[in-house]
């Protein structure tokens, strides 16, 4: 055996036989997949209340239609129908004066209150197009399809988490217990090149990555979560491997700043949990404000997730996520520099 | 036979302190090599130049008619390193460890299944080396070293939080590996372990090599005392005292009666006409005596 085979053997069994690495790595992610899938999974089919203010005729016009979409109550009291928005318990109070169609929503559920916005739009358009009173039909289309159920962003956003968070951890854990229990200091003194021990434990990780990206999609495709992936969803490989890369070099920072494996944990759990969050991995950021949308450009997890949402269930082809691709590793590259910077071969 | 390994005035600081401060010593070719001292005394800075693994901040360095510094792997393939019972790869049994470390120098993984019989791990084989005691993780650790079968073989501290039987053991392991013919240097704080083991000693403190010798001839280049104890009411503090003759302390630490004296052929010979030889210890110098008469304090392990 070479001394990369060997090494990177030792590393796989080190991991394999690590229980806890083994959970945090495989079963904590598919449990918030559970977690996740099951509390959002009827979130999309929901029908959004409206209530009705009087009479609208161009509501009435197309009821047929809208009733798929749009749950309508009416109302004769617009100030007890406004006071509704405001509690939430319907998501846009709708009146017509004239030809003008008005509605008031919340700005408190911006998502639904566009949604239906978007709904009552096109009935406007269509109304404009065919003129009034002519019979015309309308087919309102949920702005999510059916077929892109809670599964299918939550998958993405907690697979691109799961794997920066096993790449983080499993390079700063490494780096410091092999520190502190000398191994890196007997490597150095074995006739091994620096960039065997190197490729061995970026091996290590990434086939890690895989391993776990295998896992999850296995069980995200079980008729039970039904995660349904685009046809180019093999472009998520790619984009896993410099995600591996990327956040083994933050877990390298770690690694070099902390003086424990405690600490090292500690550091890559503050780096990479809040990143999650802001980058959208547990909720899609579509609903956020602006200024955090803009922020979250700054997190490399953001573009993986983007990336990987991109390819695995957007359908998109597989050129279209290439800049993701060489952001990530534009990420990977600074991080890893910086990371060389820290870097210690001796605890003293 | 030459020297394999030769320091000429080596010297590293970190900031103010001194570690190493103008060491020269060499070592032959089979030799059994000690360096003693207390912690911090500057043995495992100059062992670390040595091995190559810190560079020095002035003089010179040679092992095997080369330099360790910078890191040169021709050197490392013919030198063996232990380090700490812990430096083990986690989670990997005992024979899975020194396979490890085989590999890493292109050796088969049979003779690394040889070696771990050679240090009787045989039946540990299959253990985690986590659950290995203290003294069978040492022997694991050298055996770990020795697998490429290097010329030379660097143990530091090998038998530091050992109980006495593993350290006697140990000894005994090292011993046939110097007696194989390699070169072992060894540091230690164990005075007792430098006198049962080495050839030579090097006694080093505050970064600086006090004497270098062998352990015998230290000893008795030592104008010491010889200390004579007998059981505590087998003989008075004063008799004793009487029979010590001037210039010799007497001392009851209630245990027993202990009298320092540079002519023991006369106490004893005192002794034995008041028939009170049971049950006698006569302590000759040792290398503590030594460290105590070149640095003026009690050796402070």
């Amino acid at each position: 055996m070479t001394a990369f085979t060997s090494l990177s053997r030792a590393m796989l069994l080190g991991w394999f036989r690590d229980r806890s690495a083994l959970f945090f790595s495989i079963l904590f992610p598919l449990m918030f997949l559970v977690l996740f899938g099951g509390i959002f999974s009827d979130m999309g089919t929901s029908k959004m209340a409206v209530i009705q203010v009087g009479r609208v005729p161009l509501l009435e016009q197309s009821a047929a239609g809208l009733g798929d979409v749009l749950e309508i109550q009416k109302s004769d009291d617009p100030a007890a129908a406004r006071e509704k928005v405001r509690e939430g318990d319907v998501v846009a109070a709708i009146s017509q004066q004239g030809d003008t169609l008005q509605v008031s929503y919340s700005a408190a559920d911006q998502v639904r209150s566009g949604t239906v916005q978007g709904v009552l739009r096109q009935v406007v358009t269509q109304a404009n197009a065919v003129g009034v009173p002519q019979r015309f039909t309308m087919t309102a289309q949920q702005v999510e399809d059916d077929s892109l159920k809670a599964i299918q962003y939550v998958t993405p956003g907690l697979l691109s988490w799961a794997i920066a968070m096993g790449a983080a951890f499993g390079a700063a854990a490494t780096l410091v217990t092999w520190r502190e229990k000398r191994i890196l200091r007997r490597l150095r003194l074995a006739p091994v090149a620096l960039g065997s021990v190197v490729g061995a434990r970026v091996g290590v990780s990434v086939a890690i990555a895989l391993i776990q990206t295998a896992i999850f999609l296995v069980v995200a495709s079980l008729p039970f979560f039904g995660l349904q992936l685009s046809a180019y969803w093999w472009m998520a490989i790619p984009l896993v491997v410099a995600g591996t890369l990327t956040f083994m070099a933050i877990g390298l920072v770690a690694g070099g700043l902390a003086k424990s494996a405690e600490a090292a944990s500690g550091i890559a759990n503050l780096i990479v949990l809040p990143m999650a969050f802001l980058s959208g991995s547990f909720i899609p950021l579509d609903a956020a404000p602006g200024w955090l949308q803009t922020l979250s450009n700054v997190f490399p997890l953001k573009h993986l997730n983007q990336g990987l949402l991109d390819v695995m269930v957007r359908g998109q082809g597989p050129l279209s996520v290439l800049p993701e691709l060489g952001i990530v590793l534009a990420f990977g590259l600074v991080i890893g520099l910086i990371a060389m910077k820290v870097f210690r071969w001796d605890s003293v | 036979m030459g020297s394999t390994i030769i320091v000429n005035d080596l010297r590293k600081h970190y900031g103010q302190v001194r570690a190493v401060d103008g060491v020269s010593f060499s070592v032959e070719e089979g030799e059994f090599f000690g360096i003693l001292g207390p912690n911090g005394a500057g043995k495992t800075t100059t062992l670390e130049i040595v091995e190559g693994l810190r560079e020095a901040d002035s003089g010179a360095v040679e092992v095997l008619g080369m330099r360790p510094w910078p890191r040169n792997p021709k050197l490392l393939t013919r030198i063996g390193v232990q380090l700490q019972a812990t430096s083990f790869f986690e989670r990997l049994t005992a024979r899975e460890q020194i396979r490890t470390f085989a590999s890493l120098y292109g050796v088969a993984a049979k003779k690394a299944d040889e070696m771990l019989a050679q240090v009787g791990l045989e039946d540990k084989a299959d253990t985690p080396a986590e659950r290995l005691s203290g003294g069978q993780g040492q022997r694991l650790s050298i055996a770990c070293a020795l697998v490429h079968d290097p010329d030379i073989v660097f143990l530091d501290e090998p038998s530091a939080a050992l109980d006495p039987q593993a350290r006697r053991n140990l000894w005994d392991l090292l011993r046939q590996i110097n007696d194989n013919g390699r070169t072992v240097v060894l540091t230690t704080h164990y005075m007792d372990e430098a006198e049962s083991l080495c050839d030579r000693v090097a006694i080093m403190d505050d970064g600086r090599v006090l004497e270098l010798g062998p352990p015998a001839s230290l000893v008795r280049g030592l104008e010491s005392v010889t200390r004579i104890s007998l059981e505590t009411g087998t003989l008075s503090v004063e008799s004793a005292a009487e029979i010590a003759g001037p210039g010799a302390s007497v001392d009851d630490d209630g245990v027993s009666v202990t009298i320092g004296t540079d002519d023991p052929a006369r106490v004893l010979t005192a002794l034995a006409e008041r028939n009170l030889l049971t049950g006698i210890q006569v302590r000759g110098a040792t290398l503590e005596d030594v460290f105590l008469n070149l640095t003026g304090r009690e050796y402070r392990a």
